[in-house]
């Protein structure tokens, strides 16, 4: 891994050649603050300015760095000419284009069942965010580990999740991932290791620290051959949270095999980021904390997958932690129930403008990937799995009445059932030390 | 005062109404009757075209085949007493309460999640960043400890801080302030320092929203010497323990309930007056009756009203006690109650373990165990988490009809001992 004395931001690739520096600066404009009250021109125009010249404060001396690395670099400066040189195959290409789509195809029938009464309560949708999960998540092993806030379906799919499971959970049905217990923000799957779905936010990063702690500790304590990684994704509101700002220092610590992905959508709730932060640009907190912290391109997947494989890999190697911030954008407001009457629509129409899958489309279409035939067969395929997911659902029992009680402990009275039927803790040897258990 | 020239009449259709009589003649409608000075006014207008409804005033009944016209005012104007001037949401309760103190007193601020630009997460604070501006509307960024810290700290130097948590689940991350730098304080600083500070947000379940955002922590808050803990039902109750809480000199939690803030209730003219305050540690008896006593706060008061209508028709006349506040808790209403009936039943929504029902029950049995005719009962969710399920939701929340049971058995009326839903 590179090494550098100055913390860099990471260019971001020009996959699509259309996209320019100019580009970004058009979006500077057209985002003006100037309906916030409390925001000011000059730390939006920061926000976007990552390609701009590296700011006075990094060239302070530090031990680490925000790197992300040459080889990626390197790649920049190749993909733009030669064809030789994709950064996915065919195969890595249709499978990514299946996840996005299944993710953005499964939150719009989400949203239509919600309106007809079938799903209730807080639903909170990803469209828009599709490549952080699948540039991040196709990357990983089935044991390693995902946690997640409350926009948790699609992170629950792209770790593999069954969706007619997903689905069952949202119906409240007991065919559901956690019986219909959990609920929309509260996916959990031990099979697929995604530890959740937490309604709090920032909840779920000291959780995937912990299970980063569980992947060292498993390899060193018990030296079994482990190198599992955590991943937790949360949002750019999470970023002013305490449990945050914990957790980098913990991990980047104890070198914890963890990486720190940030799905900036600049909006919590209503809230607009540059309101509510002091400095806006996340990835700057990696390095306070001494982990790199790149920032990143979250509407290309491409762009994603690539920094996802160095951080995850650094994490594989036991070099630590990396915070990763992806600028991305969704599409919907905060949940079903929200009227989205505060952001600008001309952001919104800017950001469905750069919407992955079109991008991840054309790049394959340009680059004579794949043909629109093979696309189609995709889309229709997951059409009909989603649909099939619905019926499921619909199908499915309600959860029977004696589940009510069940799982609130997972032994209830310890040390469990004994040979003889009977539990353990009632044997009369029990508390002189000479039963058996 | 009645028109002398037609009695009530089957041919004619009478609409009664309250609003501008002008307006109203002015669509066609013809006055026959007025209130009087104890009523707001009361206009019947008789052979409306219903095509001509006037634009303003309210519709309150219709007469229909009145034979008299003198019967029907009476019918008419005590009902439009009865809904007078106004019904308000709890909603618009809670905002004129806070809007109107704020006016009042320019130390309140308005701190949390959204409040502001976002007009509040459940629009509780609607219009008032307008009103008021950012620096006394402030929205935070998503650091609950941060920000009820700073609402703590600014209190102790003499300023009113309103902290909205977005729900009280969240303020599980700030409850290390609410417990030791608010409640605290005035104690371990012998008096130096009081903290004139209100937590608010909604409490308790609401629809199928998992097991997070479902929690109720009144008995949490109301376990802490230091705190006061106010519970509303309606908008009256609302508006009254919001404005009282804010001008209290301690720390206040104030749980609302998310599925009250759009529900109607009718609010008397004194209420809508700004000078309107209700006592803290007094509980109100929504409804007198003989029989049994029945405790509720919050959501569950609706459901004990429903429950006691229910049981009214077998025979049974409960007397139901909205506590308002549970700590200080009524205890003096609660045992002239039990005194009167000699039958107790305690509702929550929260967990019976350590509740709000296990407290009253207690304190009952120590003081009045001899006017007790039958064990006391307690109504509680059940004791899981809350599942997600809708059926399994409804089952994990007392219904009116485990209430109506409950008060069966402590009458002796029911058949079997045990609870089955």
């Amino acid at each position: 891994m590179a090494c550098s004395a100055t913390a860099q931001i990471i260019q971001p690739l020009s996959i699509n050649s259309a996209r320019s520096v100019d580009n970004s600066d058009a979006c500077t404009k057209t985002l003006s603050p100037s309906s916030f009250l409390g925001s000011t021109p000059r730390i939006n125009k920061k926000l976007f300015a990552v390609n701009k010249s590296i700011s006075p404060l990094a060239r302070r001396p530090t031990t680490v760095f925000a790197v992300s690395s040459d080889v990626v670099k390197e790649k920049k400066l190749k993909s733009n000419s030669s064809l030789s040189n994709l950064l996915i195959t065919k195969k890595e290409g249709l499978e990514l284009y299946e996840d996005m789509y299944l993710g953005r195809a499964f939150e719009d029938m989400c949203a239509q069942m919600y309106y007809r009464g079938k799903m209730f309560g807080f639903v909170h949708l990803y469209n828009g965010q599709e490549a952080v999960s699948t540039g991040f998540i196709k990357l990983l092993k089935k044991e390693d580990y995902v946690v997640s806030t409350y926009r948790d379906h699609v992170h629950s799919l792209s770790k593999g999740v069954p969706a007619r499971e997903v689905m069952s959970e949202l119906f409240g049905k007991t065919t559901g991932c956690c019986r219909g217990q959990g609920g929309s923000m509260h996916m959990f799957s031990k099979e697929h290791n995604v530890l959740g779905g937490f309604a709090f936010i920032g909840e779920g990063i000291p959780v995937a620290t912990g299970a980063a702690f569980t992947s060292k500790y498993k390899r060193e304590v018990l030296k079994e051959d482990c190198d599992e990684v955590a991943l937790a994704f949360f949002g750019d509101g999470t970023c002013n949270n305490g449990q945050f700002f914990e957790c980098l220092n913990m991990a980047a610590l104890w070198k914890l095999p963890i990486v720190f992905v940030v799905e900036n959508n600049l909006w919590a709730i209503g809230m607009s980021h540059v309101r509510a932060t002091s400095d806006p640009q996340i990835w700057k907190k990696g390095p306070a904390f001494g982990m790199p912290g790149i920032h990143v391109d979250g509407m290309d997947v491409l762009k994603v997958r690539e920094v996802a494989k160095e951080a995850i890999d650094r994490a594989r190697r036991g070099e630590g932690p990396t915070l990763v911030e992806c600028e991305t954008y969704r599409f919907r407001g905060h949940s079903l129930a929200d009227p989205d009457e505060l952001r600008d629509p001309a952001e919104k129409a800017h950001y469905a403008t750069r919407d992955p899958i079109t991008a991840l489309k054309k790049y394959m279409a340009e680059n004579k990937l794949v043909s629109e035939a093979e696309l189609k067969a995709i889309d229709k395929k997951i059409d009909e799995l989603v649909e099939d997911a619905v019926e499921f659902a619909d199908k499915s029992p309600v959860p029977a009445r004696s589940q009510l009680l069940e799982n609130v402990f997972a032994d209830p009275r310890g040390f469990g059932i004994g040979p003889n039927g009977k539990y353990r803790c009632e044997d009369p040897k029990f508390t002189e030390g000479t039963a058996q258990v | 005062m009645t028109d002398g020239g037609s009695g009530g009449g089957s041919t004619d259709r009478g609409m009664a109404g309250i609003g501008t009589q002008a307006v109203a003649e002015g669509c066609g409608w013809k006055t026959v009757a007025e209130g009087d000075g104890n009523y707001p006014s009361v206009w019947i207008f008789k052979n409306i075209n219903a095509d001509l409804l006037p634009t303003c005033g309210q519709e309150i009944g219709t007469l229909k085949n009145i034979e008299n016209l003198e019967q029907g005012i009476r019918v008419i104007a005590s009902r439009a007493y009865s809904s007078s001037g106004k019904e308000m949401t709890v909603r618009d309760a809670l905002n004129s309460a806070i809007d109107e103190e704020m006016s009042a007193d320019p130390k309140v601020f308005l701190m949390g999640e959204e409040v502001g630009e976002y007009q509040g997460a459940y629009k509780i604070t609607k219009g008032l960043l307008l009103k008021y501006g950012p620096d006394r509307v402030v929205d935070t960024p998503i650091t609950e400890a941060g920000f009820t810290g700073i609402g703590v700290g600014a209190a102790y130097y003499g300023l009113k801080p309103v902290v909205e948590f977005m729900t009280i689940n969240f303020s599980l991350q700030a409850i290390d302030h609410i417990i030791n730098s608010a409640a605290k304080s005035n104690y371990m600083s012998t008096g130096q320092i009081s903290v004139p500070i209100v937590f608010r947000g909604p409490n308790g379940a609401a629809a199928g929203v998992g097991a997070q955002h479902s929690h109720c922590y009144a008995a949490w808050y109301a376990s802490c010497p230091g705190l006061k803990v106010l519970a509303p039902y309606s908008s009256e109750d609302a508006r009254g323990l919001l404005k009282a809480a804010i001008r209290d000199p301690d720390p206040v939690v104030f749980l609302e309930n998310e599925l009250l803030y759009g529900e109607s209730f009718p609010v008397s003219v004194e209420a809508l007056d700004s000078n309107f305050f209700l006592p803290i540690g007094k509980a109100k008896i929504e409804r007198e009756g003989k029989d049994v006593t029945i405790t509720a706060f919050s959501k569950m008061v609706g459901y004990v009203l429903e429950a006691a209508e229910i049981l009214a028709k077998e025979g049974i006349s409960a007397e139901v006690i909205n506590l308002r506040s549970i700590r200080p808790l009524d205890r003096s209403t609660i045992y002239d109650s039990v005194r009167k009936t000699n039958r107790l039943v305690t509702v929550e929504e929260g967990f019976s373990q350590h509740g709000i029902g296990a407290e009253i029950c207690a304190s009952v049995v120590e003081e009045y165990f001899d006017y007790l005719d039958a064990p006391v009962e307690r109504i509680a969710g059940a004791d899981v988490p809350m599942p997600y399920a809708a059926n399994l939701e409804r089952m994990a929340l007392p219904q009116v009809e485990d209430i109506v049971r409950a008060a069966k058995r402590t009458c002796y009326r029911s058949n079997s001992t045990t609870a089955t839903a």
